[in-house]
């Protein structure tokens, strides 16, 4: 059976790890290399780079930065942040990156999923959808890191991402998110049920018990987490231990 | 030397890295005309089973590749690089594969319990006596990303049991196959950390292996 995902996320700027474990132990906590080594000897089963380089000149950094860590980490890797283009899809694939998350760029203009997919595959290419709950009861899609709503619904969006081949969704729920008090159950199932390729939820994790509802009652084939690890709240291994313990089917 | 096929799919590098890391000497191989001086062959594969095969034409790699399999050297093939051992494939209709080993590789079907891709991580159960594969690695579980496998049922009717893993999604699958010196696992062994790397080491072991023996131990 396949296992459920554990994958931390790392926020990336100019090259440097901003938010990331805190490990005692490492010499230089900003270093990616470093940071992606301690979350593999924990049993990350993935690693996401989030950057959030403000220039677009210092985002070759992340390239770079990529290159390096697959040199020393053998697990799949995801860059998101930025990603505005085929072209920047490439250029992150070629650097050894597995997975290119695109957000806002998706939005713009929805061919690039068509076109990033049909070239490289449906299986690097996730589609991150920010989504906040709406008065209607549904869920509205926001863009540049959850400040901009847009017209669309989060469901039929993440419909429409799979049509165009998408081969996995990244979603987070902008109310959930930063509170500590748990994911979006609601809408993590939801879209989970909506569509036939693995869902990811991120926002609102505070406790392991989070982490299990979001993959049971959830539905979500993975969890995305930042603050639970990086503060030390738990160690990925704890993590998975809990989880297992709930009977989930988890790699140690 | 083992050679790392180099014919145009794609970023090879997480496979020289693993090589790198492991200290395993390899280099990338663009053309048959290279292939004389290697004792192993590392096959990684991606993208779709049409472009896979088109690129082999292409480079030159499908008789050569065929010969070295049928003299029985060395071979490992990562993910597409499993795939295209078969005769065809659903994803690719009318598209010849290498055809050294029998049937059709399927599609996955999604159900509201299956998710295709498969993406992640999941259990290998070796199934032959004698197995390539290291027993410390039965059941343990390896990094997968693919929406296309080889049915069980490819395995009947044929002299030689070359089914060296099972993994379960949905049904049964034929995850990694095994015979003589030809190996090929549907996962990514360069992404599946420590037990992956074990996989590659225990490869070029073998080659190794076979270009020194070791007399037996008479006692």
């Amino acid at each position: 059976m396949l296992a459920k995902r554990i994958i931390p996320c790392l926020d990336i700027r100019d090259g440097r790890v901003v938010k990331g474990v805190n490990f005692v132990d490492l010499i230089d906590a900003g270093d990616p290399v470093e940071q992606a080594r301690a979350y593999e000897a924990q049993g990350a089963d993935e690693l996401t780079f989030l950057d959030i380089t403000a220039s677009h000149e210092a985002r070759d950094t992340v390239g770079e930065l990529v290159k390096r860590v697959g040199e020393q980490v053998f697990m799949p890797m995801t860059v998101g942040g930025g990603i505005r283009t085929a072209a920047d899809v490439r250029r992150m694939l070629n650097a050894g990156a597995d997975k290119v998350s695109i957000n806002t760029a998706a939005l713009l203009d929805p061919g690039i999923i068509d076109e990033a997919s049909a070239f490289y595959g449906c299986q690097c290419i996730i589609v991150a959808i920010d989504a906040r709950r709406n008065d209607r009861g549904g869920w509205t899609v926001y863009t540049h890191g959850g400040r901009k709503p847009t017209e669309r619904d989060a469901i039929a969006w993440a419909r429409e991402v799979v049509d165009r081949g998408a081969g996995e969704i990244l979603l987070t729920s902008m109310d959930a998110d930063g509170t500590k008090d748990g994911y979006d159950l609601e809408l993590t199932r939801t879209v989970a049920e909506a569509v036939s390729v693995p869902v990811i939820a991120s926002g609102g994790a505070g406790t392991l018990e989070h982490l299990a509802e979001a993959l049971t009652i959830g539905k979500a084939d993975a969890v995305l987490a930042a603050s639970i690890f990086h503060f030390g709240t738990f160690t990925i291994g704890e993590a998975k231990a809990y989880l297992r313990e709930k009977g989930l089917e988890i790699r140690i | 030397m083992i050679g790392v096929l180099d014919y145009g799919m794609g970023n090879l590098g997480s496979v020289l890295n693993t090589c790198r890391k492991l200290e395993i000497p390899a280099k990338l191989i663009s053309s048959p005309e290279g292939m004389e001086d290697l004792h192993g062959i590392l096959m990684p594969g991606q993208g779709a089973f049409r472009d896979c095969m088109s690129h082999l034409r292409d480079h030159g790699f499908v008789d050569p590749l065929c010969a070295w399999v049928a003299e029985n050297r060395p071979f490992f093939g990562i993910c597409m690089g499993l795939q295209v051992l078969f005769e065809d494939s659903e994803e690719s209709p009318g598209v010849d594969g290498l055809g050294i080993l029998p049937g059709t590789v399927r599609r996955f079907k999604p159900s509201d319990t299956l998710k295709v891709p498969q993406m992640g991580w999941n259990r290998v159960r070796w199934t032959q006596k004698q197995s390539f594969f290291p027993e410390a690695l039965h059941d343990r579980h390896f990094y997968f990303v693919h929406s296309y496998y080889v049915p069980i049922t490819n395995v009947e009717g044929t002299d030689v049991d070359w089914a060296g893993g099972i993994t379960s999604y949905g049904i049964d699958y034929v995850s990694a196959i095994s015979f003589g010196e030809c190996h090929a696992v549907q996962f990514h062994p360069e992404k599946s950390q420590r037990d992956g790397l074990a996989l590659i080491r225990a490869f070029a072991d073998r080659v190794n292996h076979l270009q020194n023996p070791q007399p037996e131990n008479p006692s």
